[in-house]
């Protein structure tokens, strides 16, 4: 094969950024049923992006996401990665150049992990040497040591080696843009905050344009650079960022699906920067808190000791600026509009 | 629910921790899940027999007719008819029934896939003799009549299985081939077979016994192998030529099952 080119997409060639993706009044109708599973879906993610589509079991999102990389063939409507409309597009030309994550991981269980992660590259007529050397840096990327790993097989890896193998295989073409089905959701809580927090990571270093399909929406607020809420037919009910839909979400359907405890939820996303800090002076007998830390581990930190103020402290332990319950509770107030439904 | 505790109090699916280290061991093994007992228990039996057989046959005066019979360049020549029979027939099958198993499962089409089945259905269900004899009327004698009933007869193991061991396999596992980009023959020949090949050696193997069986058969068309010396030996009432043949029969079902196994066991993939 002399055509080395890693990309389908005009403007990754040799770069491993995201791209955009333009979904147009996407519509699925299965045959013999009368209402459509996903209706005139209209959206636009932005390149680095990683989006996250939360909503309840059989609302449509999953499929959303499939008619993507056309596991799922759209009935109409136009979907376009970078531009180019993938429906003209060879399904098995375009799916070698979208990572593809499923909850069920799916590592073929006949093959090694090496094996497993080589299987794209290969499709794609990589050499022998870079197809090793890619493997062996994503082993490492996903923090399985490749020295360990690379020749097992997927049974004899526990569930979240598993899914980091499986992450590392969508990943292996360095495709701009990755689907991900809810990948984290049959691991065991705490593995799963592991996982997250390895992906957030990864994700910083790789700028993927991400789907991310969950209905959990702790993990979606966690995880999300922007959230679509989706209700029946795969309806966006609310597409925007996790502060903003935690601090004013548009309507009944999101306000219940964000549950309780909306305000601590957001005061998560918040690091003790953005309340204003009271200038302190030398040093005190408060309690400190690292000005690293979010509101919440603030306001955690005030519950359990008792005080009625912190001092914020930076990498030095040199006091930055004092942070109070009302401070607090200030930062949860967004600009323009008094917050509605805090507990 | 039975062990209180331990399984359940993670809460999560238990695998996280525990199994895969135990899995690692088993697997770890080089010496895979082959036992020496196992291994060499059928061919020890079977030579232990032939050798209380050859023994017994020793011991008696044999008179001319016996003698024609039971003698090294006839049992040779028998044993060779009847081997080259049954593997004929069971490669047959396998050429046809593997391929005939994939393109059901690749149409997705009940009609043929119910179609198919059922004659092979008939095929085995249809006694093996009437088989022969009808096929020798309206055909003709000798060894390719014999390889047909015999292939029709062995034929809905080998389909049978290669049908099921398609459908086994996990539909993530179908699902991630096919979202990587795997054209279907690349999920077929790649993901679908591999992991099927377990579940299809297994039916090839009872498909190979099967033919070794039937084989007997081929001496009521002239086609020869062991059965010669049952029907001689009944017609004749010479019992040490029938119990000599019949054994043999035996011998050559239990060997060709304890090396099908050995091949399964070796052949299936590793990682399962």
């Amino acid at each position: 094969m002399s055509d080395r080119s890693n990309s389908i997409f005009p403007s990754t060639a040799g770069t491993s950024g995201g791209v955009s993706i333009e979904l147009d009044g996407v519509t699925k109708v299965y045959p013999g049923q009368g209402v459509p599973a996903v209706e005139d879906f209209s959206m636009r993610i932005e390149p680095g992006e990683l989006v996250m589509f939360v909503g309840p079991s059989g609302c449509g999102k999953t499929t959303t996401m499939k008619m993507v990389n056309r596991i799922i063939e759209p009935s109409s409507g136009s979907i376009r990665i970078d531009g180019q409309d993938v429906l003209h597009l060879s399904p098995d030309q375009l799916r070698r150049h979208i990572g593809y994550v499923i909850q069920q991981i799916g590592l073929f269980p006949h093959m090694t992990i090496a094996d497993n992660i080589a299987t794209v590259p290969k499709l794609l007529g990589w050499s022998k040497t870079r197809t090793s050397q890619r493997v062996e840096e994503l082993l490492e990327t996903v923090q399985l040591d490749p020295a360990v790993f690379a020749k097992r097989y997927p049974r004899q890896l526990s569930g979240g080696q598993q899914q980091r193998a499986g992450v590392a295989r969508a990943l292996a073409a360095d495709p701009p843009v990755m689907l991900m089905d809810e990948p984290f959701g049959a691991t065991d809580p705490i593995t799963r905050e592991r996982l997250q927090a390895e992906f957030l990571r990864l994700q910083a270093e790789i700028g993927k344009t991400i789907i991310f399909v969950t209905h959990d929406f702790d993990e979606a607020v966690r995880l999300g650079d922007r959230i679509a809420v989706l209700s029946e037919r795969s309806r966006i009910e609310q597409f925007d960022t996790p502060d903003a839909i935690l601090a004013a979400p548009a309507n009944e359907y999101v306000a219940s699906f964000i549950g309780s405890g909306a305000a601590l939820k957001r005061l998560a996303l918040l690091p003790v920067t953005a309340a204003r800090l009271t200038p302190v002076d030398g040093s005190s007998r408060r309690p400190s808190v690292s000005s690293t830390a979010t509101l919440r581990d603030a306001l955690d930190l005030l519950m359990v000791t008792g005080a009625d103020a912190l001092d914020v402290v930076d990498e030095e332990q040199r006091p930055v600026g004092r942070l109070g319950h009302a401070d607090i509770s200030a930062a949860l107030t967004p600009p323009e509009r008094v917050e509605v439904g805090t507990p | 629910m039975s062990a209180p505790g331990t399984a359940d109090v993670a809460g999560a699916p238990a695998d996280a921790a525990a199994t895969p280290r135990d899995r690692t061991t088993l697997l770890g093994t080089p010496g895979r899940r082959l036992s020496v007992v196992r291994v060499a228990a059928a061919p020890l039996l079977v030579a232990a027999g032939l050798l209380v057989l050859f023994l017994w046959v020793r011991s008696l005066e044999l008179d001319s007719i016996e003698q024609r019979t039971l003698n090294s360049d006839y049992l040779v020549a028998r044993v060779r008819e009847h081997l080259v029979l049954s593997c004929a027939a069971a490669a047959l099958v396998a050429l046809i029934a593997i391929p005939v198993g994939m393109l059901i499962h690749r149409s997705q089409s009940t009609v043929l896939r119910t179609v198919v089945l059922g004659l092979a259905n008939i095929g085995q269900a249809t006694p093996a003799v009437g088989v022969v004899i009808l096929l020798a009327i309206v055909w003709k004698t000798g060894f390719s009549t014999a390889l047909v009933a015999l292939v029709a007869y062995s034929f809905l193991p080998v389909l049978r299985n290669t049908l099921t061991g398609l459908a086994e396999v996990d539909p993530a596992t179908r699902e991630a081939a096919r979202g990587m980009g795997m054209t279907r023959w690349q999920v077929l020949r790649r993901i679908e077979l591999p992991l099927a090949s377990p579940v299809i050696l297994a039916g090839l193997r009872t498909s190979l016994v099967f033919a070794v069986g039937v084989a007997t058969i081929a001496t009521f068309i002239n086609a020869g192998g062991l059965g010669d010396m049952i029907v001689n030996g009944l017609k004749l009432q010479r019992y040490p030529v029938l119990i000599v043949g019949s054994c043999l029969v035996a011998a050559i079902a239990i060997l060709i099952d304890w090396l099908a196994g050995l091949v399964e066991e070796l052949a299936r993939p590793r990682g399962l």
